[in-house]
């Protein structure tokens, strides 16, 4: 083992998070006590798509055992204010029904008694006296100005549209030898952890603040939609979370609008309000993903070379636009090339209202909808020019050398080789022979299909690019947002032992496992040295609005804050150090638990003894070498505003991902079963294989969920039809292959650490690479998810009329 | 088999990782409700409350079981084990425990003490199971983290070192 280096930083090293969690001794929200008197709350919610609510009775239920309180949008709207909305339009926001029901499973009244089964039992005695409205479900019937508007001071359904315009690609479409076009329907779904949402919420009416601990993940610009909507500055908000959660996936910044909502009502009762979402609550009305109908077009040369796209973008966001939408239209909106050099780009981005529930973050955020419609549109083109989809992404892919590259819409690609990423896949993976194994299936008669996609996985959001959404005017005049401060604390205590404070809130991935690694590296210490905390405080830690948990924002920024910090901590130590062993400071090497002169590791100090000192003799520690605590903010430069010309870096890391499969589709039963799939990755430095492993098979299994079983569906008068994990499945272990994980590292030269994230890649490139493979078995030239047995039976038995049918 | 009343509340008492427990419920509390909130055992969690994602499976009587689909009431006078009692000492992991460690077949752990309920049960029952086996009986379980691999590679590796300890016993 070197004593120098990076030690512990690259290996598999098992996480301080584990024990706890296999002993059952997590700490997630409803494992924590509350205080004395703390009150339940139980959510009555809409039956209706879309509903006047002419009168609400709560008498009875007033009066029922065990209650304290019921609330519904009179108190609300008399105590709050509507939560922000991110696009210039003449709509509201409650986290409650305001006179009108707009999706089925919107909150209208909450009861909060004395424990949650009486709470649930008085809600049988709430009487709703509702006036049902026509439902708008289809986004495409929300263009139409005939439909009903759900929000009647935009007078329509279309929030937002604006149009973009890069390069020359009216004259490059007009010049093209081919032109070929796809139209996709991207279904709702949602990654759905197994932990729903939680909160306890107080109010302290001496202070007119709000004390709040939730399993909400960020990002914590919400905190200041939640404070303003609480009518208190943001230092009367204090958003805590739990040391445990359990899973998120984006999922849980869902969770603010019951914060606001919860606030509420414990301010009415007086006394803290605990709720637990249950999971009919969760798949019902919590959050989606959004579903998204888009037609791409692509000017091509004969040689598969693509000179310009036309992206066509109709974004759902459903009954709301509640922040940080419309963010997931416009997330990948520096990325509309994908892994491709294409220097013509027009965009045109509708986001309509619609009678389903409101979406927001979800794993792969505007990842999955785009490249579901780009990727198929690249295998079309093989298809139509009669090439090999292959060959059709090789012409096309950014070239090695290229890099950094600006794409047309303005991301920096920062790293990559992806031509040679995609060759080591392809011999690694062992391409040529499934595709002798795909000749084989069919000359048995098999229906047989590969699928490829390419795709690059942006990572670390840039706070400024949902501001694309405003036209350059409006943007001047709301003056210009960027960057992503990421932030991490180190400090020492009196015995010299070493903590980590950040504002990551982990959902379950193991960020104080890795921010160990990282800090023990920094000061020649083992892992288990260092002690994590990630439970997070907003009134006593360290953080922004682009904290949290999302947009695979960890590795890259939090983890590299961490390096940063704890680099501080060891040139004041080292500063210190030089003096008592006489050699200059940067003779100075932390090693195995010493502080010790390079070359001669007899003079040392004992690590723990150096790190004491400024607290119990700062006397004796020069004034700049105070090493007691050291907390960096750390936002990369690169996250610029957009640009006049609308060009966005949207996020400050590209990962790289070429994947391929073959799958096997069913002559009866229309079943689509994976036989072989390979992911190869370039997420820059590797900090943890094990995790990063983790990250690809579990966000690989969601992603096959969202190609072959789950969506949230509506009926067409916008009933719920998804409400149970019996309506909305989850794939198990009967249904998810283990995939090869394949690597290259190119690090990012723009993080600390050149680390990339690496936690949504597959949910952007899996669906649409199966969609390819069942496309090709099956010889589709259209196909949408989720592609259930139902649906492509019914591709095959058309084809083939059935033996019984006379 | 006693009546009892709606609205009353019912002493409750069995045996659980081992001790006598004993507490009051009326008829309609769930089991995880009991088990969490009236004797504070929280390792056993509940994901949704309709039987699907496993989450909450315990051991009664020698048999896995859902505890939100369970009563309380129905458990009085049972046996009942909980993740709680899977570790044979304190600041110790059983044999299936380190595996999971091992493997990283968790990553949030909330779904993980049922599956630990399930294998361990399992794999007494079926010392020498092969993946393919594994995969149909796991298919009860809902995990949104992992993906299932390292679960699956989580318990072979176990099945492994209990029959190796097994022989030397």
């Amino acid at each position: 083992m070197t004593a120098t280096g990076n030690r512990w930083c690259g290996q598999s090293v098992e996480r301080v998070e584990d024990a706890a969690l296999l002993t059952g001794h997590g700490r997630f929200i409803d494992d924590l006590g509350v205080r004395p008197g703390t009150l339940h709350a139980a959510i009555l919610r809409s039956p209706h798509a879309h509903a006047k609510i002419r009168a609400i009775d709560v008498t009875a239920a007033r009066k029922a055992p065990g209650v304290a309180a019921v609330i519904t949008g009179a108190e609300v709207t008399a105590l709050s204010a509507s939560l922000v909305v991110g696009v210039r339009a003449p709509i509201e926001c409650w986290p409650i029904a305001v006179e009108r029901v707009r999706y089925t499973g919107e909150p209208v009244a909450v009861v909060v008694a004395t424990d949650r089964y009486l709470a649930e039992d008085a809600l049988e005695f709430i009487e709703v006296d509702y006036d049902p409205l026509p439902a708008v479900v289809d986004p495409l019937d929300a263009l139409d100005p005939k439909q009903p508007a759900l929000h009647e001071g935009l007078g329509g359904n279309v929030a937002s549209e604006r149009a973009f315009r890069y390069g020359d690609p009216e004259r490059v479409f007009a010049d093209a030898p081919h032109r070929v076009s796809v139209t996709i329907r991207y279904p709702r779904n949602s990654c759905t952890p197994i932990e729903t949402y939680g909160l306890v919420a107080e109010y302290d009416a001496g202070e007119d603040a709000y004390d709040v601990l939730a399993n909400f993940m960020g990002p914590f610009s919400l905190h200041a939609v939640m404070a303003r909507a609480l009518k208190v500055p943001g230092n009367r908000l204090r958003l805590r979370t739990p040391p445990d959660s359990g899973g998120s996936f984006g999922v849980k910044q869902g969770v603010f609008p019951y914060i606001v909502l919860m606030g509420i009502a414990a301010r009415v009762a007086g006394r803290p309000v605990k709720w637990i979402e249950d999971r009919l609550e969760h798949l019902a009305a919590s959050v989606s993903a959004t579903n998204r109908v888009t037609t791409i077009e692509a000017a091509v040369d004969a040689d598969g070379r693509v000179r310009a796209l036309a992206w066509d973008q109709l974004e759902d966001v459903g009954a709301h636009i509640r922040a940080p939408e419309p963010a997931t239209l416009y997330r990948m909106h520096g990325n509309l090339t994908g892994a491709y050099d294409i220097r013509h780009v027009s965009v045109r981005n509708r986001v309509v209202l619609t009678n389903k529930t409101p979406t927001g973050l979800n794993r792969g955020f505007g990842g999955p909808q785009m490249y579901y419609a780009l990727e198929r549109l690249m295998q079309r083109i093989a298809v139509e020019l009669g090439l090999d989809p292959l060959d059709v992404i090789r012409k096309n892919l950014v070239p090695s050398g290229a890099f950094p590259y600006r794409t047309a819409t303005g991301a920096t690609l920062d790293s990559g080789e992806y031509a040679k990423a995609l060759e080591i896949a392809l011999a690694d993976g062992g391409f040529a022979e499934l595709r002798e194994r795909q000749k084989a299936a069919r000359a048995q008669g098999r229906i047989y299909g590969i699928g490829l996609t390419a795709a690059v996985e942006p990572s670390v959001s840039n706070m400024g690019y949902i501001t694309t959404v405003l036209t350059p005017e409006e943007r001047r005049k709301a003056g210009p947002k960027n960057g992503a401060q990421a932030t991490a604390t180190v400090s020492l205590d009196p015995l010299g032992g070493v903590s980590v404070h950040t504002a990551s809130v982990p959902q379950g991935q193991g960020h104080r496992t890795v921010l160990a690694q990282i800090v023990a590296d920094a000061l020649g210490l083992k892992p288990s040295d260092i002690r994590v905390v990630a439970d997070f405080d907003s009134a006593k830690d360290a953080w922004s609005i682009a904290s949290g948990n999302y947009s695979s924002r960890f590795a890259a920024a939090v983890g590299g804050a961490a390096h940063l910090a704890a680099g501080k901590i060891k040139a004041k130590l080292a500063r210190s150090a030089a003096a008592q062993l006489n050699v200059a400071a940067q003779d100075v090497e932390f090693a195995d638990g010493r502080v010790r002169a390079r070359g001669n590791p007899d003079n040392a100090i004992p690590f723990s003894r150096l790190a004491a000192a400024s607290h119990w003799s700062p006397g004796l520690v020069a004034e700049e070498n105070q090493a007691l605590s050291e907390t960096v903010f750390w936002t990369p430069p690169e996250l610029t505003p957009p640009t006049e010309k609308d060009e966005i870096n949207s996020s400050l890391c590209h990962g790289f991902i070429f994947d391929f499969c073959g799958v096997e589709v069913d002559r009866v039963t229309g079943a689509v079963r994976i036989d072989k799939y390979v992911t190869m990755h370039d997420c820059g430095r590797v900090l943890h294989p094990g995790m990063v492993a983790g990250q690809i098979t579990g966000g690989f299994a969601q992603a096959l969920g969202a190609a072959l079983y789950e969506e949230y569906a509506y009926s067409p008068d916008g009933a719920f039809l998804s409400g149970t994990f019996a309506d909305y499945l989850l794939p198990t272990t009967t249904e998810v292959p283990t995939p090869v994980i394949l690597h290259i590292e190119t690090p990012s030269p723009y993080t600390p650490l050149g680390a990339k994230g690496v936690g949504e890649g597959n949910c952007m490139s899996t669906p649409v690479c199966i969609a390819n493979a069942v496309a090709d078995a099956l010889g589709l030239a259209s196909v949408d998810l989720p592609m259930t047995p139902a649906k492509l039976a019914a591709h095959i038995h058309a084809e083939q009329p059935t033996r019984g049918r006379k | 088999m006693p009546r009892l009343s709606a609205d009353a509340r019912h002493r409750i008492r069995f045996e659980l990782n081992g001790h006598t427990v004993e507490g009051d419920a009326e008829p309609r509390m769930l089991l995880t409700d009991f088990l969490r909130h009236t004797l504070g055992m929280t390792g056993t969690h509940v994901g949704c409350e309709h039987g699907v994602c496993g989450a909450c499976t315990v051991e009664i009587d020698g048999v896995p079981a859902r505890a939100c689909l369970t009563l309380a009431v129905q458990a009085d006078g049972a046996r009942i084990r909980t993740v709680e009692g899977l570790a044979p000492a304190p600041r110790r992991l059983s044999v299936l425990q380190e595996a999971f460690r091992r493997h990283h077949a968790l990553q949030c752990g909330f779904c993980t003490a049922g599956i630990l309920m399930s294998l361990d049960h399992y794999l007494r029952h079926h010392p020498d199971p092969g993946e393919a086996d594994l995969r149909e009986f796991l298919s009860g379980h809902l995990c949104r983290c992992t993906g299932y691999a390292p679960i699956l590679a989580a318990a072979l590796d176990a099945a492994a070192k209990l029959r190796e300890a097994s022989a030397h016993a």
